[in-house]
């Protein structure tokens, strides 16, 4: 069962039982009524939607669990929601590959390899803006963040840390391993749009010799 | 109705041979001093927070009090200090907390909206009550958008430099100058250092026990020293919740996050987009306005509406 929480005046917090939280995101950005939404932030496990007026809010509720009920026709089912597929090549020369071939007791062209063999989904954005989490990394390659972050971390640097792997935006912390690197801009505030990722996108990894 | 003001004492109307520069300069910037529009909507699934003023009801009626649209970039001024000049002369509105203004040194009766002749010197002390002074010029300062808006967001840098002493920014041309009751044109602010903020409980409060529910409405909070744009964090009796196994998931501003320390954090305007803490309750859209005039030392009552 799917349940709507109530997040403030404005808000409904979606928890996704079933279905991955892109995909609900997304259904509910193809409804008509979204123009009345200002908001639709999918995260881990559930979907915030912040509505642009307070008086909407239970018309908003009935909307959001028609959406949830539909899911077994129209968009997605399952995690399939891929719009885009995004190549980014890598080169694997990150400060931190030695210490993960070490610590998975892989040779660093392993690691390497595997990352970028990876089926990867964009999952979700936070943390900082342009800030793409990306799920998919290999069993073999899991590892618990950083026990000190990184006080800045420039863009383009590719990182993993659990399942999950992130082409840095510039100009945050940093808590992940950083095998490579790559020239490909994913985040610019100056471009339109910003962000060359989109949630759900396909993500493959190409390495390249350094 | 409204009627249109015209300058108090109009000499000639403005000169025909070249026109001046429209411009304002930061004599004084004060302690944290920073330009701001509405913000940044619906960039939050990019991880984009919105930023914007702290208080918005002050800001918005700020704009509306000299005539700009309501999302017409000005400054928010925390704990006074400012210092400016215009090289035209201009409405200037000052909303929020309500400070000491003079006009080249001489003290202003009723500064929400001052006519300020272009070279004199406009100057906000240290607010009586509350925490931010918003402070609207018609025709409003020109500033390059950022994501589609000019408001500087302290948690990522996003928007425009930090408004610093020595600063000059571009003003937009002059508006019409509605002539509304002045006496209608009142910022709410905490009141002998005491705030009652109303909330909603959730989307987490049934991760607390019954105990923690009634200690987060029961106590007098006090607004701790560390309290800024991202958002206000609250002493007292702390929540026995401890840590919590949840992923991250969006939030909102007013939100009333508790992290492992038990002392809750009420999100203000350049709020992260997600957060791994529970959330009890947030506060009211209206009242965390307020939420953000207090300063720190003040009491906080949280009041639960449903």
């Amino acid at each position: 069962m799917t349940a709507l929480r109530r997040a403030g005046d404005r808000g409904w917090l979606v928890e996704c039982a079933e279905r991955a939280p892109a995909t609900v995101a997304k259904a509910i950005r193809e409804q008509s009524w979204s123009r009345y939404v200002q908001e639709v932030v999918p995260a881990a496990k559930t979907v915030l939607v912040v509505a642009d007026d307070i008086a909407r809010m239970e018309r908003l509720a009935a909307d959001l669990r028609a959406v949830l009920r539909e899911r077994h026709t129209g968009v997605g089912t399952g995690i399939g929601v891929h719009s885009r597929t995004v190549t980014v090549p890598v080169r694997y020369d990150g400060p931190d590959l030695p210490s993960v071939a070490e610590r998975t007791g892989l040779s660093p062209q392993e690691v390497a390899r595997l990352h970028a063999k990876g089926e990867h989904t964009v999952a979700f954005f936070g943390f900082a803006p342009g800030f793409a989490y990306v799920d998919g990394v290999s069993e073999a390659l899991r590892l618990p963040r950083l026990s000190s972050p990184r006080a800045r971390v420039a863009a383009g640097i590719v990182a993993i840390a659990g399942n999950q792997t992130v082409v840095y935006p510039g100009g945050t912390p940093g808590g992940w391993h950083q095998i490579g690197t790559t020239d490909v801009r994913l985040w610019d505030v100056e471009a339109q749009p910003p962000n060359r990722l989109a949630v759900g996108d396909r993500v493959v990894f190409e390495v390249v010799s350094p | 109705m409204t009627t249109l003001l015209s300058p108090p004492s109009s000499p000639t109307a403005a000169p025909c041979t070249g026109r001046p520069v429209a411009q304002l300069n930061i004599v004084r910037a004060g302690v944290a001093t920073s330009i701001q529009d509405l913000g940044r909507t619906g960039l939050a699934h990019l991880g984009v927070p919105r930023a914007g003023p702290a208080d918005r009801r002050s800001f918005t009626l700020a704009n509306r009090l000299v005539g700009n649209a309501e999302n017409t970039p000005a400054l928010e001024v925390t704990l006074g200090g400012l210092e400016l000049t215009l090289s035209v002369s201009r409405y200037v509105a000052v909303t929020g907390a309500p400070v000491p203004v003079t006009l080249d040194g001489a003290r202003v009766a009723d500064p929400v909206r001052v006519y300020v002749p272009a070279g004199s010197r406009l100057t906000l002390g240290r607010p009586w009550v509350g925490c931010r002074t918003y402070v609207a010029i018609s025709g409003g300062i020109e500033a390059d958008l950022v994501l589609g808006s000019a408001a500087r967001d302290s948690l990522t840098g996003l928007g425009p430099e930090a408004v610093r002493s020595g600063s000059t920014l571009r003003l937009g041309s002059a508006r019409t100058v509605p002539d509304v009751p002045l006496e209608l044109a009142f910022s709410r602010v905490p009141c002998g250092g005491r705030v009652t903020a109303r909330f909603r409980w959730g989307p987490r409060h049934d991760l607390f026990d019954a105990a923690d529910l009634r200690r987060l409405a029961d106590t007098s909070w006090r607004i701790s020293a560390q309290a800024d744009r991202v958002g206000a964090r609250l002493t007292g009796p702390p929540l026995e919740i401890g840590s919590v196994d949840l992923p991250s998931e969006g939030t909102v501003r007013g939100a009333i996050q508790v992290p492992p320390s038990g002392e809750p954090i009420v999100f203000l305007s350049d709020h992260p987009v997600t957060g791994g803490y529970p959330v009890v309750g947030v506060v009211t859209d209206a009242d965390t306005d307020l939420v953000a005039q207090s300063v720190p030392g003040d009491e906080l009552r949280l009041l639960p509406i449903g």
